[in-house]
């Protein structure tokens, strides 16, 4: 080859990689400007609102300046706590089991087909279930009926996401241990789940975070509480469901509130998250892949 | 101590591929013994039967018997029981990467529930003392994962990880392959410094390998075993026309 084709050459190459570059740059934006605008326009919207009180005292009558959320915090915190006791272990358990044991089987088709499916049906519908099996025959909403229906939405995150993280464990990891004559179920839970955690707790911290702001599934079944409660049995105030309310109301004030509620969920969620990441990563050894 | 191991009529099968056919074989105590042939050939195969690891893959099957010491393995014992006297040391290095060095050596003896902090210190510290490990690591022990170390370490961690369950038989499937021409010196030096305590059967596709090694040597092709003598009479004067193509370069 010339010499002057080599520098075309290099010169075509230097401009596509610039281009190409440049392309998932602007992709990178696009991604995240609506996070940023949203966040921007909610701290725009709801900061003013944000006082001492709002995280210390209940909701006021309508007409009564002041009031706050307490309530719904504490009880988004019981009914997400009570969904993460039901999803994570089912979820997690659920993954174990289709990619260490139940691989090529039937059984295990199928429940990855129904994880899908579960994943795809709407809130609202998972809402009317847990009404029908739950609500309906103890004739009361409550805490425990919100808490199942955010639970069994976690299920399908947590269990896909488990399964392809431990599929992705190198097959010398497992074969490892086996030769060192731990037994198959010990080493699935010690050498391969240990060694697949980080991207396990992802996936459980994304279903987490996005049964966090669900309202639909819990209009039928926490229903939402304007006094302070932490029984499982009474209907439970929520974050979403108060925010909920408030917007759709006609007075100017509780949409201030609303705003403030939406503030408060996304800046919770996302400090949930970092302190499960924190906690998570802090016994991590140098070098470890 | 190491302990003989006897093979009667071993054959093997991966679905319906006959990977090993009717080998027979005596590897004596406390010595080295290398096992060569061409890529395919079925030495793997045959090693991963001696501690029951073939069976972890759902298609693989095997008839024919198998004496450590006095114990059938596939008669009177468990998988696991197996591997835990006959210890293991794969082709590419697999420390457990999210575990400390100390815990990638004690792995296999937590995990089957041994717990005596003192105890396993001094399992530890022996089995890197052992493994030609000890000095390189023993500022960082809990600190560092077994992944961070460079690939000849790695191997010598995964050396020290076998050892620390104390088996009576050391399986080696090309331990050295993945490795430079320092680090694989140092794995050679071990190995003829643990034969004294160990039985070792080593797979090698490195022929001068087998010949500073190990005393006996096994020619296997095509899923049977051609020839087993000492070392010597392999490299030097064959009695199977086929082992003497094979070491002399005609193929594989």
């Amino acid at each position: 080859m010339k010499i002057d084709q080599f520098k075309t050459r290099s010169k075509v190459r230097t401009i596509s990689d610039h281009l190409v570059t440049s392309l998932a740059v602007i992709a990178t934006a696009l991604v995240v400007t609506p996070l940023v605008a949203i966040f921007i326009y909610l701290v725009y919207k709801g900061a003013s609102s944000l006082n001492f009180a709002f995280f210390t005292q209940v909701p006021k009558p309508v007409g009564e300046p002041g009031g706050g959320m307490a309530n719904a915090i504490l009880g988004s915190g019981i009914l997400l706590g009570l969904a993460s006791c039901i999803g994570v272990p089912i979820g997690i358990s659920g993954g174990i089991y289709l990619a260490e044991f139940g691989r090529g089987t039937k059984l295990a088709n199928a429940v990855r087909f129904t994880a899908d499916v579960l994943n795809g049906v709407p809130s609202i519908v998972m809402g009317v279930a847990i009404y029908a099996l739950i609500v309906n025959p103890q004739k009361h909403y409550s805490a425990f009926s919100g808490g199942v229906a955010l639970g069994i939405m976690m299920i399908p995150t947590v269990c896909r996401t488990t399964e392809e993280m431990l599929l992705m464990v190198p097959h010398a990891v497992r074969e490892a241990a086996l030769g060192l004559g731990v037994p198959n179920w010990r080493s699935v839970l010690s050498i391969t789940l240990k060694t697949a955690s980080p991207g396990v707790i992802t996936g459980c911290m994304l279903a987490f975070a996005r049964v966090a702001g669900e309202t639909a599934p819990l209009i039928f079944t926490a229903l939402g509480n304007q006094f302070w409660s932490t029984s499982l049995n009474q209907p439970i105030a929520a974050l979403p469901l108060q925010i909920y309310v408030y917007a759709i109301s006609p007075y100017d004030d509780w949409h201030r509130l609303a705003w403030a509620g939406a503030l408060v969920l996304i800046i919770l969620i996302v400090l949930a998250v970092s302190l499960v990441r924190y906690v998570t990563s802090r016994g991590v050894l140098k070098g470890a892949s | 101590m190491g302990v003989g191991i006897e093979v009667i009529n071993l054959n093997a099968w991966y679905g319906t591929n006959h990977t090993l056919q009717d080998i027979n074989l005596n590897i004596p105590a406390n010595h080295a013994t290398a096992l060569i042939g061409p890529s395919g050939c079925g030495k793997s195969t045959f090693v991963r039967c001696i501690n029951r690891m073939h069976e972890t893959n759902p298609i693989a099957r095997v008839k024919g018997t198998v004496r450590i010491g006095d114990l059938d393995i596939y008669e009177d014992a468990k998988p696991v029981e197996i591997r835990r006297r006959v210890g293991m040391v794969f082709q590419r290095p697999n420390p457990f990467p999210t575990m400390s060095i100390y815990d990638n050596v004690a792995a296999g003896l937590k995990l089957n529930g041994f717990s005596n902090r003192r105890a396993l210190d001094e399992i530890v510290e022996k089995s890197l003392k052992n493994s030609a490990l000890w000095d390189e690591v023993k500022d960082e022990l809990k600190k560092k994962s077994g992944a961070s170390l460079s690939g000849g370490q790695q191997q010598r961690l995964c050396i020290a990880r076998a050892l620390a369950v104390d088996p009576e038989v050391l399986l080696m499937d090309e331990p050295a392959s993945a490795l430079d021409p320092v680090s694989t010196s140092k794995i050679e030096d071990l190995i003829f410094q643990l034969k004294s305590k160990y039985t070792i059967v080593i797979v090698t596709h490195n022929m001068q390998q087998a010949a500073r090694v190990a005393e006996k040597t096994g020619f296997f092709l095509n899923g049977r075993m051609v020839e087993f003598d000492s070392t010597h009479k392999i490299f030097t004067n064959p009695s199977d026309k086929r082992t003497e193509d094979y070491i002399t370069g005609r193929f594989g």
